[in-house]
Parts: C-alpha cells; structure tokens; sequence
C-alpha cells in the first residue's frame, strides 16, 4: 500500500505551490485559481487522513468543502467581473484606495 | 471658664472666611466692625480663660483640647489640639490685645485705601495663624501656624503690590523666612524620630527623662533656633525686616514688632527644657542675641527713614529677648517681649500718625518741629522712647533690668557687656528720632505743610491706650529688689518655666546693676541731645571724619549685598544653567521626542497598509510560518 | 502497480500546478489547472473514494473550472501585463513558500508512522449517502441555503441596471 505521508507530502507541496501562485500572480483570475488549488490540497490530505483513520468523516468533509468552493468561486467571479466592467482592468494593483 | 478657650483662633477664623467669600460686597463701616469685633472677642475669651486658668491648679496644666485627629499615619500622629497654659495665655492675650487695638487704628490709617476689605481679610488670618500658632499643643501645629504667618507677612508686606519694592520686600521676607524653616522642619522631623511624638508634653517628658542624648538636644534647640532667626530676624536671617517696612505701618506695628517676630522667643520660651538641658544651644542663642542686639542698633544709629530706625531697633529687642531666654531667664525674656509689644507697638502706630500727618513723608531730613503740630502724637511717641530706653518706672526699664541683671548672675559678664552698650546705642538712636522729628529747625516740605493736621481719633485713641499700657505694664514683674514677691509675672510663669535656674545675686549687686543700666540710658540721651540740640553739626562733622565708618553703617555692612551675590545670584544662575540644559533639552526633548517617535514609528508602519492585496497575503503568511513555527517549538 | 499510478498522477498534477505559475496566460493557466483537477481525481480514486473523485471531476473540473473560462474569455484581456517592478517582494514570497514547506514537512513527523491502511469497508455512495442524512443533516441542509445565497447573490451582482 502506499503510505499516507505520500500523499500528505504531496498535499503540502501543492498548497505552498498555491501560496507561491498566489503571491506571484498579478491578475486576479490567476490569482483566485491559486486558492482554489490550495483547497483541493487540503481536500487531498483529508482524504487520505480518512483512508488512514479508516473513517468516512474524511470525505463527508470534502464533500461539504467541494459545495463551498462552488459556492465561493460563484460569488468571487461575479465580483472580478463588476471589477472589470468598473475599473476595465484586473490587475491586483490597480485595485487600491490607499495612497501611503 | 477655660472651657472654651478653643475658641480663640477661630472666631478670627470665621471672620477671615466671610470677608474672603463675601468681601466686596460687604460695605466699608461693615467690614471694619466685623473685624475689628472678631479680634476683640478673641481678645474677650482669652481674658476670661485667664481667670479661669488661675482658678485651676497648677497640677492639671496645660489644659489641652484635642479637635481632631488630624494625620494618623502608623506611629506618626499629629492632633489639632490647642492647649491652655500660662505661656500661651500671656501670648494669646498680647496677640489678640494688641492686634485689637491695631485693627481700630487701621480702620482711620487705611481708610480711603482702595484694598480696605483685603486688608482686613489678611489682618485677620494673620491673627489666627498667630493665634493657632501661640496656642498649638504640637510643634507641627505651631510650625502650620508659623508658615500662616509667614504667608500673611508676605501678604501684607506686599500689600500694594503695585509697588515694584513692596512687591519684591514680600518675595524676600517669604523666602528668607523659608531658609529657616528648612531647618525647623529638619528639627521636627529629630524630634519625630528620636522622641516619636510632636506634642510639648511628650518633648518635655523626653527631655528630662533623658530619653535623648544632649548632643541630639543640641541639634534639635539649634535647628529650631535657626529656624527662629528666619522668623525673628536674627543673624543671619534679619535682611527681610528693614524691607519689610514697605507694607503699611499698621502691619509693621502688629507683625514686625508686635506678634510675628516674637514668635521665635515663644517658641525657645515653650521648649525650654530642651534648650536647659542643652546648654551649649542657650549659649549660641544668647550670644546670637547679643551680637545681634549690638549689631542692629549700629545700624540704627545712621538711618533716616523713620520705619527703617524701628526696625532695627525691633531686630536689636529681639536680640535682648534670646539674650534672656539664653542664659535660662526664660521668664524675663517673655517679660520683655511682653512690654516690648506695647511700647514698639505704640512707636510705630505714632511713626504712622506722623507720616499720615505729612501726607505719607518718612524721611526724617523733611521733618523737625513738629511738636506743635501733633500735640497728642507727640507726647505718645516720647512715651514710647522712654519706655525702650530703659528709664525707670516705664515697663521697658523693669523688662531690661531683668534680662541684664540674670545675664550678669549667669556669670555671662561679655553678653552682659553688650547688653549694656546696646542700652546707650538704644537710648541714644531713640531719642536721635525724637529730636530730629519733634524738636529743632523745621524742614518740612511745603507742600506737606500745607495739609499738616493731627490724626483722628480713631487713630490716636489707640496710640493713648498703647502709652498707658507702656507705662504701667511693667508693674507686674517688679524685680527682687522692690520686694520679695512681687515678680508675678515670674510666678505665673513657674509651672512652664522651672525655677531652679535662675541664679541669685545679692541685693546689693543688684542694686548696682540697676544704676548702671539707668546710667547709661540718661547717657544715651544726654549724648542725643547734644549731638542733635545742642551742636546738630557734631554728626555731620563725624560723618565726615569717619567716612568710612559711616558708609558702613548707613549701608547696612553692606550685607544685603553680600547675600545677593553669594546666594541669590548663583541661585538665579544655577537655575538658568538648568532651565537651558536640562529642562529644554532633557525634558522637553523627551516629551517631544515620544511623539516624534510615535510619529515616526506610525510612519513606518503605514507602509503595510498598502491597500495590495498581495502584501495583506505576504503579512497573512508570514503570521502563519511564526504560528506554525510555535507550534512546532513548543 | 498502486505506486505507478500514483506517481504518475502526482507529477501530473504537480506538473500542470507548475505550469499554472509559470504560464502567463489565463486561459492557459484555466487549463492546466483542469488537468490538475483531473489527477486529483484520480488520487482520490486511489484512496478508496470513489465518490467523491468523481464528484471531484464533475464539478471542480467541469463546473468550476468552465466558470472561470466563461468569466476570462468575457474579461478578454488582450495584452500581457508588464512583469513586476519591485522584483523583492517576488524573492521574499519565495523565501517564505520555502519557510512554509519545511515547516509543514516537519510538522509530518508524528504521520510517518501511519498505517496506510487496507481498503476501507464502507466507501460506497449508499454509505456516503448514509451518514451524510443521518449525522451531518445539519450541515448539509445549511450548506444548500449557503448555495442558493450565492446563486441569487451572484445574479443580484452582477446585473446590469436598468435605465430607467
């Protein structure tokens, strides 16, 4: 059988590589794909700490976190969508108030 | 009877508080009577305790009152308690007497003065704080009554403060005064620390339990004593009174001759077995009152502001009365600030008549003859002379002859050498003042001339009381030689005082004693006469001869000067060197220093609210890799 | 044969990640990032949840995704962007990712010793279904109220205002 921390090694390599995306990226869209990959590296990880516990809790919660990102990338695109119609760009620096 | 002798400080109290809340409203006439009455009733009560204490025994004295606990801090307690004993009835008697007289005469001096009200508001907290002071059971309650008279000098000295020299001889007195209550706050705080209570019974207990060491005694008479050199104006800390004549007359007479500057007999009076039982601190106190009698009446001798020759002669009768409280006649050293009160008193209420009478002149150059104008100052004021000088029958002599002869039986013949001298210097400066002011040329101005008159009655029935009392005040202390009894103000006295250390003499030195200090009051006035009659070119040509002796005397030794360039210059420099070092640059440079820093440290910090989302995320991380990084560690 | 399959899906989905930071275009980036998706399916496959792999597959792959591609094509960005201009705060996320790795890794240490376990007994949808209505009732019904507010909210979002 393969090893739980295999997987659990590759759930946090993808989640760094999110967070690496993330803070890389200077277009919004890009940059809300990041965070979607850092969530299914957490879905990756309960699933395999659930094949490990031998418990189906595990993916009941991935289950109810797959409907939330649905739910959450709905919400998100829409408004990365009135950012663009107003500011006609989506860049993530253009999208400040602050002046310090 | 002595139940309610409490009363006393508090009815001025209570006079004080309403003229100070409702003062100006209150109309002119309505102020002088209330004033005026709250000092006579004072004066009213302590009369009736008097009776009464003398109906009680001598055992339960002193009769004290406990108020309220005022400080109760673990083993440090201080009451307001007022006690009733001989000492403080004599001083409540003389101070609420006196002061009741001098209220009547400030009701004609100051009448068409713009700050009446305030005048009498002052006038009478002063005769409270005198009167808590003469009256208090603890030293620290004297000492509260003591700075209450250093506040009211300071008050009525500066009374016209418009006047740059008012303003500046009030600044003085408070802060000469201030030296020597430093040193009498050091002398409490011995008392406190070694003794463990203020009140006089518990000191006097100490003291002869021998709970203390003599050398601790020592310390504790000499810094008290300095103390009362600040407010008696001893050396060294005299300067303040010749200024002090800057405030009204009326004020010189109560508080500069009267009350406040005998505060410090009082108080060597009140603790006089501690001073006993120290006797190198009697010593320094007779001594410093010898020289200083001696001392002051030099100068006395050359000034020509009326006020100013008072009061040096007020400095130099202090000096007798420490000379008496040194060498252990600590009654006849009250004796004469007893008699003292009324003929220095009288003498300047009638310098006062006299510069009212000139339209506010003091300069005695300006003057001469003005025996026919002012047909009753004048016979008050040579009254007054005759009193200070020491002739017999007035109550000067007795007081002096007292203090002298116990000087010579002590066997302290120097202190009783210049106790002598200092009776010529006083006869003859007194009497120098009546010459050139009453008799000889005119040289008033003409200006002045024209508005000459005599003083009100409200003004010279005081000074008629004063004269009455300057004469037969003495009788009560008669000395051994008229009979062996009749020193009643001596037997009062006893219980305070201990008899024991006086010494005895026999009749016939006495006897010699006497005839010589009556000799040399009639030379004093001989030589006045001749200098300022006969031959008024005499003191011009010894002025002349002797420059230099008499620079020094008419500028004072040149001591104000002294002091300002040792003490009151490197003060003002030393607090410009701090103001400029330490206060700009340490204090405010800390003060401003936290805001910039504040306001720099808000500087640098503004840059993380850049408003990128980036950076928020970069800062979220961040605090993620330190929470996991703990969470690993620990 | 379990481990070459999973190697295979592992760098396949590591792979298309890295491409997704590297690429600079978003329609590129949506891609790889289905095929990302799509291996992930596959490793859920692996771990015995059947399930949810293919629920993974239907709606982060198919549903999700194909909103992000509908939402880029009518964002039609037609230029690149400029390459950063503050390149440090590039080597500073850099630095800290590294941080942030060696941390979780280390944080494994307790898992190393994990049974990866024999195939679970109940991996069925029935026995999804099961606990899903039994014990996680609550949940399940708030979430479908969570989606239907986002649905009216992404509509009330996004529409355009009449004139009136």
């Amino acid at each position: 059988m393969i090893p739980v921390s295999y997987f659990l090694v590759l759930s946090i390599l993808l989640f760094v590589m999110g967070t690496i995306a993330f803070l890389i990226k200077r277009d919004l869209i890009t940059m809300f794909m990041a965070v979607e990959v850092m969530l299914n590296a957490a879905n990756l990880a309960f699933i395999a700490l659930a094949k490990s516990a031998n418990s189906i809790d595990g993916q009941i919660i991935v289950f109810f976190i797959i409907t939330v990102a649905a739910a959450e990338a709905t919400v998100g695109l829409a408004i990365i969508l009135l950012i663009f119609r107003q500011k006609k760009t989506i860049k993530s620096e253009d999208i400040k108030l602050m002046k310090g | 009877m002595t139940d309610i002798f409490w009363l006393i400080p508090f009815v001025p109290a209570l006079s004080t508080l309403i003229l100070a809340v409702f003062g100006r409203k209150l109309p002119k006439k309505y102020v002088s009577y209330q004033a005026c009455l709250a000092v006579f009733i004072s004066f009213a009560i302590s009369v009736i305790s008097l009776i009464g204490l003398l109906q009680t025994s001598q055992e339960s004295y002193p009769l004290v009152k406990n108020l309220f606990s005022w400080i109760n801090s673990g083993s440090f307690q201080v009451n307001l308690s007022l006690q009733l004993d001989p000492l403080s009835a004599i001083m409540a008697l003389v101070v609420s007497g006196v002061g009741f007289i001098i209220h009547v005469y400030s009701v004609g001096y100051m009448a068409d003065d713009e700050g009446y009200t305030r005048y009498f508001t002052y006038l009478n907290l002063f005769t409270f704080a005198m009167l808590i002071l003469v009256m208090a059971s603890n030293i620290v309650l004297m000492f509260v009554g003591w700075e209450g008279v250093g506040l009211c000098s300071y008050l009525l000295i500066g009374f016209w403060f418009e006047k740059h020299s008012a303003a500046n001889a009030g600044k003085k007195a408070f802060i000469v005064n201030r030296v020597g209550d430093a040193a009498f706050l050091l002398g409490i705080l011995f008392i406190f620390v070694h003794i463990g209570s203020g009140e006089f019974t518990a000191i006097n207990s100490a003291v002869s339990g021998g709970a203390i060491t003599q050398g601790l005694a020592t310390l504790i008479a000499i810094l008290l004593f300095v103390g009362a050199t600040g407010k008696s104006a001893q050396i060294p800390l005299y300067v303040w009174l010749p200024d002090a004549m800057e405030g009204p007359t009326p004020v010189s007479a109560l508080i500069h001759a009267a009350t406040m500057v005998t505060a410090g007999v009082y108080m060597v009076s009140r603790m006089n077995l501690l001073y006993t039982f120290s006797g190198t601190a009697a010593l320094i106190v007779a001594i410093v009152g010898a020289v200083t009698a001696i001392y002051a009446a030099t100068m006395a001798l050359t000034q020509n502001d009326i006020k100013r020759v008072l009061a040096y002669s007020t400095i130099s009768q202090i000096g007798y009365m420490f000379i008496g409280c040194g060498v252990g006649a600590y009654a006849a050293g009250m004796f004469h600030l007893y008699t003292h009160a009324f003929f220095k008193s009288l003498l300047f209420l009638c310098a006062g008549s006299v510069m009212h009478a000139l339209s506010g002149e003091a300069d005695m150059k300006k003057m001469g003859g003005l025996r026919k104008y002012l047909p009753l100052t004048y016979p008050a004021f040579l009254i007054g002379a005759i009193a200070i000088a020491g002739i017999p029958f007035f109550s000067g002599f007795f007081s002096k002859d007292a203090i002298l002869t116990q000087a010579f039986a002590q066997g302290q013949y120097f202190i009783w050498a210049l106790g002598i001298m200092g009776a010529v210097l006083t006869a003859f400066y007194m009497f120098r003042l009546i010459f050139l002011i009453f008799h000889g040329e005119e040289r008033i101005e003409p200006e002045a001339k024209k508005h000459i008159h005599e003083s009100p009655r409200v003004m010279t029935i005081p000074l008629v009381i004063l004269a009455f009392f300057s004469v037969v005040a003495g009788y009560i202390g008669l000395p051994v030689v008229f009979g062996k009894k009749l020193n009643w103000f001596r037997s009062f006295l006893e219980p305070v005082i201990k008899e024991g250390h006086e010494a005895h003499i026999s009749l016939g030195t006495e006897w010699i004693l006497i005839l010589i200090s009556v000799g040399v009051a009639f030379l004093g006035i001989i030589i006045a006469w001749v200098f300022y009659i006969k031959a008024p070119r005499i003191p011009q040509r010894l002025a002349t001869r002797f420059p230099f002796i008499y620079k020094l005397l008419f500028n004072k030794y040149y001591v104000d000067e002294i002091y300002n360039a040792v003490f009151v210059n490197s003060t003002i420099k030393g607090s410009e060197i701090i103001y400029d070092k330490f206060d700009l640059k340490v204090i405010d440079g800390t003060v401003n220093g936290t805001a910039s820093a504040a306001g720099f440290s808000g500087k640098i910090l503004s840059y993380l609210h850049s408003g990128l989302i980036k950076d928020y995320a970069l800062i979220f991380l961040l605090g993620l890799i330190i929470f996991l990084g703990y969470l690993l560690i620990f | 044969m379990g481990h070459f399959l999973f190697f295979l899906l592992a760098i396949i989905c590591f792979g298309s990640v890295l491409g997704m930071i590297i690429s600079k275009n978003q329609a590129y980036n949506a891609l790889l990032l289905i095929l990302a998706f799509a291996s992930l399916g596959g490793l859920f496959g692996l771990l015995d949840a059947p399930f949810i792999a293919v629920v993974q597959i239907i709606i982060y792959a198919g549903a999700i995704m194909v909103l992000f591609i509908f939402v880029i094509m009518m964002v039609n960005v037609r230029y690149g962007i400029p390459p950063e201009k503050k390149k440090w705060t590039l080597y500073l996320s850099l630095g800290l990712a590294v941080v942030l790795v060696i941390e979780l890794i280390l944080s494994l240490k307790g898992a190393f010793s994990l049974p990866g376990s024999a195939a679970l007994d109940k991996t069925s949808p029935a026995d999804l279904g099961r606990v899903l209505f039994t014990e996680y009732l609550y949940p399940f019904e708030i979430t479908s109220i969570l989606i239907i507010a986002a649905l009216v909210g992404a509509i009330v979002l996004v529409k355009k205002r009449e004139k009136e």
